[in-house]
This record gives structure tokens, C-alpha cells and sequence, in this order.
């Protein structure tokens, strides 16, 4: 504090990047060895029955789930998952799915209403696909359409946000009961390099965006928009993934406990219960002043 | 010239738009009438000029010169190429319901900014602020109720004008007021919308703005109430991938260009050329995305069909005989909580 200020000018460009903690939480958010969404499913869940593809046009890989045990209960699980490698990265196209990934995400919300199965979902994607058939299917009617079926699904969902949570193409699977964030994941309106393009005009200043959209876990706990934050093992999950495990083991297991807690898919009350505590969640969600009438 | 500014609100920022100073209505001001009409909202009959001043107005695609009276008179759609120009939320609410029917709900609720967000060319707060005494509105979206062709229904209008229509927490939730609105008033929900997205100063805030409105829309389903979403000139990011793509009926106006990804961010990341009518609403009509790509001309008319078509029932408590929680339901003196809002003829 005592420095001088124009030496304090000179280096201010560099420390922010350096002391920038935002950045650095969108940095371990992306890290290439950061455990992926299937780490988790296979991890997480005794048995693991992987299921393909849309039934409407085909299967999107940068799309996963299927049907699971999880802590003795059968679950439905789906999440975006980036690859492991560049390889694998090309053929999940770098964890961005596309009209038919959500749709397969879709099929997969009316099996788990159908059997009554509560829905694990994990989020870690930069957002959806922006291309030419992307955009041709209609990828926006089927994130639209999953945020409305979602909103509506008669069994408990618990999101965790696992890594980067991107935009609308995150949100299509983001709409539950309960939402867990790691604490070194990041959740945002936008990629902070998309916002500094589009608020500072300039690619490069993505750090500073990504302080001042307020995209960290901790942040989005103390506005009210998430529910947890799950602690992670020192430097990051992709140093000790073990543990890391344990603790969104021991998270989830806690939240769905709570919410199956009176809950039974035979039971329309129950139904009711859930649901509407699910829009009253979201529905409270946002930030305004009301101007007081005018004498 | 230009009577219907107020510079009296223009100079003190603490005053209301359409207030003078000494706290009554402005003279010139009258919030309620500027919807009345097309012309009567901009246009000085005696000089058959516009706001600006112009005689003659350009086409954005053609170029042709269109006389400014004829022009708004055809609703800003170009003689010789049929391009629809864009309209602001007032000429929209003027080009669609019945002249006068409009009251504005909930315009007192303005914009917050919990992030304390600055950017380059200055502060949010600021910025929207400045858009409040620029376009009289609080919001980009104007919501409330009148009749169109007689039939009354709740509607929403996206204004491009404010900050490119984004979605923020204001937004989010005037459109889940109206659709409350319309669930208490047993009303249809029309919304008009044209946006850039969601609105990246309110950060995540804006994002859940996605999944609070079309939560809001289950609820209106839920109570047999139809939503029709007429999507114009441009639409894309949070607003097509949210409340606009579930309607029950999806209209667009020709040309409109509508998608989730800009073209630019498409070009830059597949790196691939884009075909000329990519994103347009003849595009998404092939794509099987869209109900009727309709002039505007035949909106209003458009509207009034479905609007006969998509009858709105009586509530779902007094259809089955019990309401939802199973109870038989009690006498209709008892159920006062359809207000009338109109007299239909």
C-alpha cells in the first residue's frame, strides 16, 4: 500500500492478471486433468448403464447419461462431458453439444418421470455448439424445451456444476432442486473471453471480465443463485481426485436425501410440493429496485 | 419542433418520465396515449414530418426512398422490397391492438445492478438510467393488457432499442408478473420478442432469467391459458432459447433473423460459410422451428384468429368439478378470483 503510485501504474497490469482470483478459478475450472462428468457417473454410481442417442436425428457424445445406482437408488444421470485428451476432445467436440445432445438429455428427463427416478445432473461445458446444423436443428428450441420440462418433472434433480458452467448451454441441464457448484468451477451468463469481446471489445481482457461478472462459486453463493458449494481438496480436484470425489459424494447424498424425504412419485401432493418449491426457487431469482409511485 | 420531448424530466434525472416538475402530468406527455395509434405516436400530422424531422426515409435494404407518412402508415414496411423496418415497443403495441386498449402494468419496476458492473464506456447504473430518460420506459420489455380485435389478452413487448432488448433481472421478471397477471385474469399471453440475449451486466443473474420465465410459462400451461410468441427482427441467444421457443403458437415477420449463436460467432469458430439465408425466418420456417412466417400487415388479423381458436377456457378448478389439490371445489360465488377486466361485446 505504501508503494509509490506510478511504479504502482507500472505493475498494476501484470499483479491484477497475477492476483486476479476469478481468473485463476476459471483457469482450474479448465484444467486439461480436472475430472470429467463420466469420472464422476462411473465413480459415483455402483452400476452405470450408458444411453445413446436423440431417437429424432443422432447421438451427440458431447452429451452423456443413462441409468445408474446411486447410494442404492436407481437415478438418471446426464451431463456435458469434455474430452479426456485431444482425440477424445475432437470426437466430444470439446464438451459442446449440439440440438441432438439435448434432446437426448430431453428423452433421457421423461424416462427418469416415467420410473420416478431421481435426476443427477452434471454441468462442465464452455456452452452449446454455435454452428451451422446446430443452429439448423434448432438447438435453442431444445434448450428451451428442456428448461420447460425440467421445470416441470415430477422427481427431485440436483445439479452440480463440476467445472465450467457456460452459458445457456449449461442452464438445459441447470434447472433443479438443488444446484452445487465445486468450488473451483465457474458459472456464467458467458465465456469471459465472449464478454470482454463483447462489453470491452477486446479478447484480451478476458481476466477482467471474468472478475467483474461475478462467475465463482463463492460469489454466486452469496447472491442466493446456488445452494452449495462444494469444498475441494487442496489446489483442485485434479490433484487428489479421490477425495474430491468423496466430498460431492457426501454433498449429493445429503441433498437428495433431503428432498426424497417425503417425497414419492405415487404421491401427487408430494408432486405438488416439489414442484412448486422448485418454481418458487427460480422464481425469486433476479435483482431490481420498484420505483415508489410518483406524487 | 419536436413537442413531445420532455425537458423537464430530461434535466432532472429524479423526476419520472412524463411528469413535469411541478409533479403533474405533462401536457405535452401522456404515456397512456402514445400507444393510441401508429401515426399519432411520433408523427406531427401538420408537417407530415417525423420526430427527426425527415420528409422521406430510406429503406435499410433497397434503399428506395419512402415518403415518411405512407411508410408509417404501412407500419415501416418498405413499398418496393417489403423490408419490415424495425419498429420501437410503442409502434409495436400501436401496429397490434386496438387503438387506446393498452394500460401498462408493473412500470415501476427499474434496473438494479448487483454486480456494481463498470465497463469501458462507463458505468451500468449509469448507462441504464440514461436509457430511461432517453426512451421514457423503465425496461426493454413493456408488458400489460388490452384488446385486440375486441378480445382481450396480456402482451410483452421486447423494445430493441433498450440496450439491443437484453434480459435482465427486470426483464425476467415483468414478463413473470404479466404472466401471473394473465393466470389471475384468465387472459391469453402474446409476446413480441426481438433481443440480443441475455444481458451480460447482471451476469449469472440474467442467465437464470432463462429458466425463471419459462417456469413461469409451465404455470400458465397449467391453467390452459395459450401463449403465442411472435419473434421479429433480431432474436437470438437467451430469449430464442428460452420463453420465445415455447410457445404454443410461434409466428415471425419475414426476414426476421433468428437463432441462439450470432453468424459472426459461427463464422469465427467452425470456420465454415454460412448460406445467405441462414437464420432468417424463412430459414427456421423450413427447418420445421416456426408455425407461419406472417407479413405485418397480417399480424393483427393473424392474431385475431388464433386468439378465436385457442379459446380461453374457464378455470381448470370449475371444468373438473375440484381444484388441484383433489378437494371438491366450492360454489362459483365463492371463486370471485377471475376479475373482469373487460366488457366484451
Amino acid at each position: 500500500m505504501a508503494a509509490p503510485l506510478d511504479e504502482a501504474a507500472v505493475t498494476s497490469q501484470s499483479q491484477d492478471q497475477a492476483l486476479n482470483w476469478a481468473w485463476q478459478k476459471v483457469k482450474l475450472a479448465r484444467h486439461p486433468l480436472r475430472p470429467r462428468t463420466l469420472y464422476y457417473i462411473k465413480q459415483l454410481c455402483s452400476s452405470y448403464v450408458e444411453l445413446h442417442g436423440d431417437r429424432r436425428f443422432g447421438e451427440d457424445t458431447a452429451l452423456v447419461g443413462g441409468l445408474a445406482c446411486f447410494e442404492g437408488r436407481n437415478v438418471v444421470v446426464v451431463g456435458q462431458q469434455k474430452g479426456i485428451d485431444t482425440n477424445d476432445n475432437l470426437k466430444r467436440n470439446f464438451g459442446m453439444p449440439g440440438a441432438e445432445g439435448y434432446r437426448k438429455a430431453l428423452r433421457l428427463f421423461h424416462l427418469a418421470a416415467k420410473f420416478g427416478f431421481p435426476v443427477l445432473s452434471f454441468i462442465d461445458t464452455p456452452g452449446a455448439f454455435p454452428g451451422l446444423h446446430s443452429e439448423e436443428r434448432g438447438v435453442a428450441q431444445a434448450i428451451a424445451e428442456n428448461l420447460l420440462v425440467m421445470a416441470d418433472l415430477p422427481v427431485p434433480i440436483v445439479v452440480s456444476i463440476i467445472g465450467e458452467g457456460g452459458s445457456g448451454g449449461a442452464l438445459a441441464l441447470g434447472l433443479g432442486d438443488r444446484i452445487l457448484m465445486l468450488e473451483n468451477s465457474i458459472y456464467s451468463v458467458a465465456s469471459p473471453e465472449a464478454s470482454a469481446t463483447i462489453l470491452w471489445r477486446d479478447a484480451q481482457l478476458a481476466p477482467q471480465a471474468a472478475a467483474a461478472m461475478k462467475i465463482t462459486a463463492h460469489e454466486l453463493y452469496q447472491f442466493g443463485l446456488i445452494d452449495e458449494v462444494v469444498a475441494e481438496p487442496p489446489g483442485g480436484s485434479h490433484l487428489d481426485a479421490r477425495t474430491g470425489l468423496q466430498l460431492l459424494r457426501e454433498a449429493l447424498r445429503r441433498n437428495l436425501a433431503e428432498l426424497e424425504a417425503g417425497w414419492s412419485v405415487d404421491q401427487p401432493e408430494a408432486i405438488q410440493y416439489l414442484l412448486k418449491q422448485r418454481y418458487q426457487k427460480f422464481r425469486a431469482m433476479g435483482i431490481w429496485n420498484q420505483r415508489t409511485a410518483a406524487v | 419542433m419536436n413537442i413531445t420531448t420532455n425537458i423537464d424530466t430530461a434535466t432532472d434525472p429524479a423526476l419520472p418520465a412524463g411528469r413535469h416538475r411541478s409533479g403533474q402530468p405533462h401536457r405535452f406527455f401522456q404515456p397512456k396515449r402514445l400507444f393510441s395509434g401508429l401515426s399519432a405516436s411520433y408523427l406531427d400530422k401538420r408537417t407530415l414530418q417525423n420526430a427527426k424531422g425527415d420528409i422521406w426515409v430510406k429503406c435499410g435494404r433497397c434503399g428506395e426512398l419512402n415518403y415518411v407518412r405512407q411508410f408509417e402508415v404501412n407500419a415501416k414496411v418498405c413499398f418496393k422490397c417489403r423490408h419490415h423496418a424495425r419498429l420501437s415497443g410503442g409502434e409495436r403495441l400501436a401496429s397490434l391492438l386496438d387503438k387506446g386498449s393498452f394500460v401498462e402494468i408493473n412500470q415501476d419496476l427499474e434496473t438494479a445492478d448487483p454486480l456494481s458492473f463498470e465497463t469501458a464506456t462507463g458505468s451500468y447504473a449509469v448507462k441504464t438510467l440514461a436509457m430511461r430518460h432517453k426512451l421514457g420506459s423503465s425496461e426493454a420489455l413493456i408488458t400489460g393488457y388490452g384488446t385486440l380485435g375486441g378480445r382481450p389478452l396480456a402482451v410483452a413487448v421486447a423494445d430493441f432499442a433498450f440496450m439491443g432488448a437484453s434480459m435482465g433481472s427486470v426483464f425476467g421478471e415483468k414478463l413473470v408478473r404479466l404472466i401471473e397477471f394473465a393466470i389471475e385474469h384468465r387472459l391469453a399471453v402474446l409476446t413480441v420478442s426481438s433481443s440480443g440475449g441475455a444481458r451480460m451486466h447482471e451476469g449469472l443473474f440474467s442467465l437464470m432469467q432463462m429458466a425463471k420465465t419459462t417456469a413461469a410459462l409451465v404455470q400458465l400451461g397449467k391453467q390452459r391459458l395459450p401463449h403465442i410468441s411472435l419473434l421479429v427482427d433480431p432474436c437470438y441467444g437467451g430469449v430464442t432459447a428460452s420463453y420465445a421457443m415455447v410457445a404454443d403458437v410461434i409466428l415471425a415477420e419475414p426476414g426476421a433473423r433468428i437463432g441462439f449463436a450470432g453468424p459472426r460467432v459461427i463464422e469465427q469458430i467452425t470456420r465454415q460459410s454460412l448460406p445467405a439465408e441462414f437464420q432468417t425466418a424463412e430459414f427456421l420456417f423450413e427447418h420445421g422451428m416456426l408455425d407461419g412466417v406472417v407479413e405485418r400487415y397480417a399480424i393483427r388479423g393473424m392474431l385475431g384468429e388464433l386468439l378465436e381458436l385457442l379459446e380461453v377456457p374457464p378455470p381448470l378448478a370449475l371444468a373438473i368439478g375440484k381444484d388441484l389439490t383433489g378437494n371438491p371445489s366450492p360454489t362459483e360465488q365463492e371463486q370471485p378470483k377471475t376479475k373482469l377486466l373487460f366488457r366484451v361485446a
